[in-house]
């Protein structure tokens, strides 16, 4: 217990960085996600191409690689930072922004996947009613399909937040000073591996754990009645 | 799709010309995007041939690609092996009738399914080092594989049991009218069943497995991102590293992806056995609670 107070206050701030990573991600990849999903929907089939591509390579590709791009590819070589040099919190804020663009990219795939497959779940006839009052694509899409398919695959998207959640601890490998990085060096310190393995463990089973309990109340409570 | 969809009507002339231009802009933006990026490295000196040059020497390839690559799949073999052990004895025990040891193997999979596979694998390689238990040139390795064992073991479990359950009730319940026990019906007729409506869910989670050897990354384990990182150091060409790693991995999980849809469809369409599990996006299986269909 000890360990534990000593340690209070930086494992909250570290589960609070996690959270963070996850909140900002989580926004993210649903924007860039529900994007593709239209652009593999929509009638032109360069725009399917595009979205097909992008799923099948962020998809097929470790999360710790695309992580590690951002911070040596693009920061490193590129110099693409996103953050203000001359900041005094110049190389926590770049990390923490490399890391929120590093785990967007690769949540929007799974993100599009859920959305497209909860489209799937909306019955013919809604599509063909809105295709016969006159309505484009897009009005079909954004009027009757999203609406729909958002409240189909609530559950679902739980899913894919909590992995993100889950997904977050890899931004320490960039030094994004969230709760997997202070685990390895209260283990390095402290030399009780299994007192802090279980805080770790506790703290992410309370973060997923409610999570998933409220996306499925949720899910079920919005689920479209049929 | 050139034809209709049901999202939209065949294009008459109007819309033909409306997504040739959206065709055009695209191709447009697309072709700017391409232009900066290549602009950026071209200006960075990524683009030279000493930047490349190295990949085409016989030394990067055995000093530090093939261990990578040795690395992962070594990790990733023994992963799925030890994984489908303990996701089968997890799954059939969460569909067992004593409620003790349904209780207990739900914790367990839940547990697993709600803690990061980065958490795990910390949690062991520091385990075993502290006891001792592998010689420290195996640490890493021993770490990836508990880690990895434990996440998958869970997932599977929950694809064993959605397997089963997707089984007609008539199958179990003809089982049992013969005089079969519960553990004779499991064994002899439910699972084997359900190993076939589970093929497609496995491939794609050796996918899952293969992509999460990378997390071993951070406890020192000689995989193919970590090694990927080290060519970037001593080259000096992170971006050229890099891209050939995630080439070679894009081209093996996607054949192991396709593989999986293929097999899907396949056992689909066959009339005999039971209707297969969703290959599709498995990542989300992983979380606490999530279904598997």
């Amino acid at each position: 217990m000890e360990i534990f107070t000593e340690y209070s206050d930086q494992i909250f701030a570290a589960f609070w960085t996690t959270i963070q990573l996850t909140v900002f991600s989580a926004i993210g990849a649903l924007v860039l996600g529900t994007v593709l999903a239209a652009m593999r929907l929509a009638p032109v089939p360069m725009l399917n191409w595009i979205g097909t591509s992008y799923v099948n390579i962020v998809r097929n590709t470790p999360l710790t690689l695309i992580i590690i791009f951002s911070s040596l590819g693009l920061a490193q070589t590129l110099g693409v930072t996103m953050a203000n040099r001359q900041s005094p919190t110049f190389i926590v804020d770049s990390n923490f922004r490399l890391a929120v663009l590093g785990l967007t990219v690769y949540t929007a795939a799974f993100v599009c996947e859920t959305v497209r497959s909860g489209v799937n779940t909306v019955p013919l006839g809604q599509a063909e009613a809105a295709r016969s009052l006159g309505f484009s694509f897009g009005q079909n899409l954004a009027i009757v399909l999203l609406p729909q398919a958002f409240r189909a695959v609530l559950i679902p998207m739980g899913s894919v937040l909590i992995a993100l959640t889950k997904n977050t601890t890899i931004a320490s490998a960039i030094g994004v000073a969230e709760a997997a990085l202070l685990m390895k060096e209260m283990i390095e310190t402290t030399a009780a591996v299994i007192f802090v393995g279980g805080i770790f463990a506790l703290g992410f089973v309370i973060l997923t754990l409610p999570l998933g309990l409220l996306f499925g109340w949720l899910g079920k409570r919005m689920a479209v009645s049929r | 799709m050139t034809g209709a969809s049901v999202l939209f009507d065949a294009p008459g002339p109007r819309a033909r010309v409306r997504n040739h231009v959206i065709s055009g802009i695209t191709v447009v933006v697309v072709a700017a995007v391409a232009w900066v990026v290549y602009s950026r490295l071209d200006a960075k000196g990524q683009l030279t041939v000493a930047k490349w040059e190295p990949f085409l020497t016989a030394n990067l390839w055995t000093t530090y690609v093939l261990p990578g690559v040795q690395g992962t799949l070594t990790a990733a073999a023994v992963s799925i092996v030890f994984a489908l052990v303990l996701g089968f004895l997890l799954g059939v025990g969460r569909l067992s009738t004593h409620t003790g040891i349904r209780w207990v193997s739900s914790v367990i999979v839940e547990f697993f399914r709600a803690v990061p596979v980065l958490i795990m694998m910390i949690f062991a390689y520091f385990l075993y080092a502290n006891y001792d238990i592998f010689p420290s040139k195996h640490l890493a390795l021993a770490g990836v594989i508990t880690g990895l064992t434990l996440y998958n073991g869970a997932v599977i479990a929950e694809i064993v049991r959605a397997g089963v359950n997707a089984l007609p009730r008539g199958q179990g319940e003809a089982a049992s009218a013969l005089g079969l026990t519960w553990g004779q019906t499991m064994r002899s007729i439910l699972l084997p069943q359900a190993v076939t409506s589970m093929l497609p869910v496995l491939i794609s989670q050796v996918v899952v497995v293969l992509k999460d050897t990378a997390i071993g990354y951070q406890i020192t384990f000689v995989e193919m991102v970590r090694q990927g990182t080290a060519v970037g150091s001593s080259y000096g060409n992170y971006i050229p590293a890099l891209i050939v790693i995630a080439l070679l991995m894009i081209t093996v999980n996607f054949g192991l992806s396709w593989f999986a849809t293929w097999l899907e469809r396949r056992l689909r369409q066959s009339k005999r056995g039971p209707a297969p599990l969703e290959a599709g996006a498995v990542e989300q299986e992983g979380a606490p609670g999530a279904k598997v269909v």
